[in-house]
């Protein structure tokens, strides 16, 4: 049983590998260098020939567009929500009175659990309408001479609305386990900072959180890690671009997972295959990025245990 | 004090007045930080009763009882096809997951070596990080594809079992490593063998925890979407008894698609089955962190 375990990791790297292998030769560094995601023209006759395997004549799968709005995206989120989790973790550790524990804490946990497609369906009823009838034209109205804020929202999907709505998303995890990091913590820190005189505040800022930073650290990594690979809430939201770079917070984005789901249908048209096996691609390029960043959180959490047993 | 007293009235009160604006000025520099981090909860948990409120104001009243008696089509009809199919896919994959799950936290605790357990507990977490999509184009490729299962019961199910396998094997591993020693020990004195002691003692006493855990995960499973696109499918039918070459229905489906059609009566019945979700996972979660845990920690002998 444990082998079955074991050996799942390496048969989704393996079998992402194998199956996109024609992609991997056919689109080559392009992938990673090209904006147009084209699937080629599906009736003119004849094929391609790249890397030794065939495509639609005009095909082209460069997913720069799609990595950088997974990237950006999820870099705002982080911005957004990791100071929130902070706070709201020391907030749920040091001022929640012993009674009121258990439900605040069920009640974030359970916002950790409610379904992205849920977080998607709020999104497509509150936050885009929001952002295109209140957020767009009040930073237009103000800020309008930095186009990068100040350039309106045509429809609410795009950036803004995914970093607001991945943000909402990695928030309670991060707090979760951020509370758990400073509940695990030493009291005595706490307590011998407030003996030399310092304000309660100040023992936790000066003190106890400097201590804790690596995983705290770790824990903002592993959020990361959910938001790079979020999908359902991601695709509602997105506006869906192809083939175009974000210019403002409003305009259209798209992600490497959000763009798995939403051309599976069209990919499925392309007679050659190779719109299908790029997408396996892609789905090899998050995983690399995730793995990437999730090993990173796990080696800097171990490493913080082993200080701590230690000291 | 004394000196303030002796220079006049006037000054004393400016004295007091200005002590008392410098104490709320040191009072309001004190806790200022506590404020912020009590208004960042407050306003987390806002957000979260938002989402609930959204969800269930709109959702309930489209809740009719012939939601339950029809199938979906086109862009109306009821979710009786949607709510079978969930159903079907999630007692399969917790069926699935039990067997695996508990067999590799069990080993993990009880007869690994430390250098396997320690790369077995990594591959667990790491597994814990893959993107559910990924996960679901795993599937594609090897049920749907190689396997030439199309979209079916069993692609849909196992693509879920991966989903939640991580929480299990990591449950029951940390509730069997919580078993006291005294107790295991106390087996072993009766002379009881390793096996046994393991079954009959060490594992009922864990039971409620990694039953907890096992309900906390199938809550994350019933929420899932994008491992079932690729490998579920969907189908405006009642799921068939076959496991595969056919496709099933799915409650997050219905909410993914429904809501992107421009006509009311299909926004009613994404918010429906939306409702119905949200639902299902409120009493999974409250379910297993209340009554379970209650039952854990009688057993552990605290009340």
């Amino acid at each position: 049983m444990a082998l079955v375990t074991a050996t799942i990791v390496f048969l989704i790297a393996m079998f992402l590998i194998v199956y996109s292998w024609p992609a991997i030769a056919f689109n080559g560094f392009g992938i990673l260098t090209h904006l147009e995601w084209n699937l080629g023209n599906q009736y003119a006759n004849g094929v391609v020939h790249r890397g030794g395997f065939t495509g639609a004549p005009g095909a082209s799968f460069g997913a720069v567009v799609f990595i950088a709005g997974t990237i950006i995206s999820s870099a705002f989120a982080m911005a957004i929500a990791t100071p929130l989790a902070i706070l709201v973790a020391i907030a749920m550790h040091y001022q929640v009175p012993r009674r009121l524990k258990t439900p605040v804490n069920t009640l974030v946990e359970l916002m950790a659990g409610v379904p992205s497609v849920v977080y998607g369906l709020w999104g497509i009823g509150v936050l885009v309408p929001w952002i295109s009838s209140s957020v767009g034209p009040f930073l237009a109205a103000h800020i309008s001479w930095l186009s990068i804020i100040g350039g309106g929202s045509a429809s609410g999907n795009g950036l803004l609305a995914t970093s607001f709505i991945l943000a909402v998303m990695v928030f309670p995890i991060m707090a979760a386990t951020m509370r758990d990091v400073l509940s695990t913590f030493p009291k005595i820190v706490f307590e011998g900072a407030i003996g030399l005189g310092a304000t309660p505040w100040q023992a936790v800022t000066t003190m106890v959180l400097p201590a804790i930073r690596t995983q705290m650290f770790a824990a903002a990594m592993l959020a990361l890690g959910r938001a790079l690979g979020e999908t359902m809430a991601v695709l509602m939201v997105c506006g869906s671009a192809l083939n175009q770079l974000p210019q403002n917070i409003f305009a259209p984005i798209n992600t490497i997972a959000a763009v798995i789901v939403s051309q599976l249908d069209s990919a499925l048209t392309d007679p050659t295959g190779m719109a299908e096996r790029s997408l396996a691609e892609l789905a090899l390029i998050l995983f690399v990025i995730t793995l990437s960043v999730n090993l990173i959180a796990r080696l800097i959490m171990r490493g913080g245990d082993r200080v701590k047993r230690t000291a | 004090m004394n000196e303030v007293t002796m220079s006049g009235s006037s000054v004393e009160t400016a004295a007091a007045r200005s002590m008392t604006r410098g104490s709320v000025l040191v009072t309001i520099r004190r806790n200022i930080g506590w404020g912020i981090s009590a208004l960042a909860l407050c306003s987390a948990l806002a957000i979260l009763l938002a989402i609930f409120w959204f969800v269930l104001s709109r959702g309930l009243p489209a809740l009719k009882p012939t939601l339950f008696t029809t199938v979906t089509s086109g862009i109306s009809g009821g979710l009786e096809n949607a709510i079978l199919g969930t159903l079907m896919l999630v007692v399969f994959a917790v069926i699935i997951v039990s067997i695996i799950g508990f067999g590799t936290g069990i080993w993990l605790s009880s007869y690994a070596s430390e250098k396997p357990r320690a790369l077995v507990r990594l591959l667990t977490d790491v597994l814990a990080g893959v993107p559910s999509v990924v996960v679901g184009y795993f599937g594609y490729i090897l049920l749907v594809k190689i396997a030439g299962w199309q979209f079916s019961l069993a692609g849909g199910a196992i693509a879920l079992t991966i989903i939640m396998l991580p929480y299990v094997v990591r449950g029951t591993d940390l509730a069997l490593e919580a078993v006291p020693r005294e107790l295991r020990e106390g087996g072993f004195a009766l002379g009881a063998t390793y096996t046994t002691v393991l079954m009959t003692v060490s594992w009922p006493y864990a039971l409620p925890s990694v039953l907890t855990m096992l309900l906390l995960a199938t809550g994350i499973a019933l929420g899932e979407t994008a491992p079932l696109i690729y490998t579920a499918g969907w189908s405006n039918y009642l799921p068939t008894a076959h496991l595969t070459h056919s496709p099933v229905p799915y409650l997050t489906y219905v909410i993914w698609t429904f809501i992107s059609q421009p006509f009311a009566e299909s926004h009613a019945l994404a918010y429906a089955a939306a409702a119905l979700l949200m639902l299902m996972i409120v009493v999974t979660n409250v379910f297993a962190r209340s009554w379970l845990e209650n039952l854990a920690r009688k057993q552990r002998g605290e009340h």
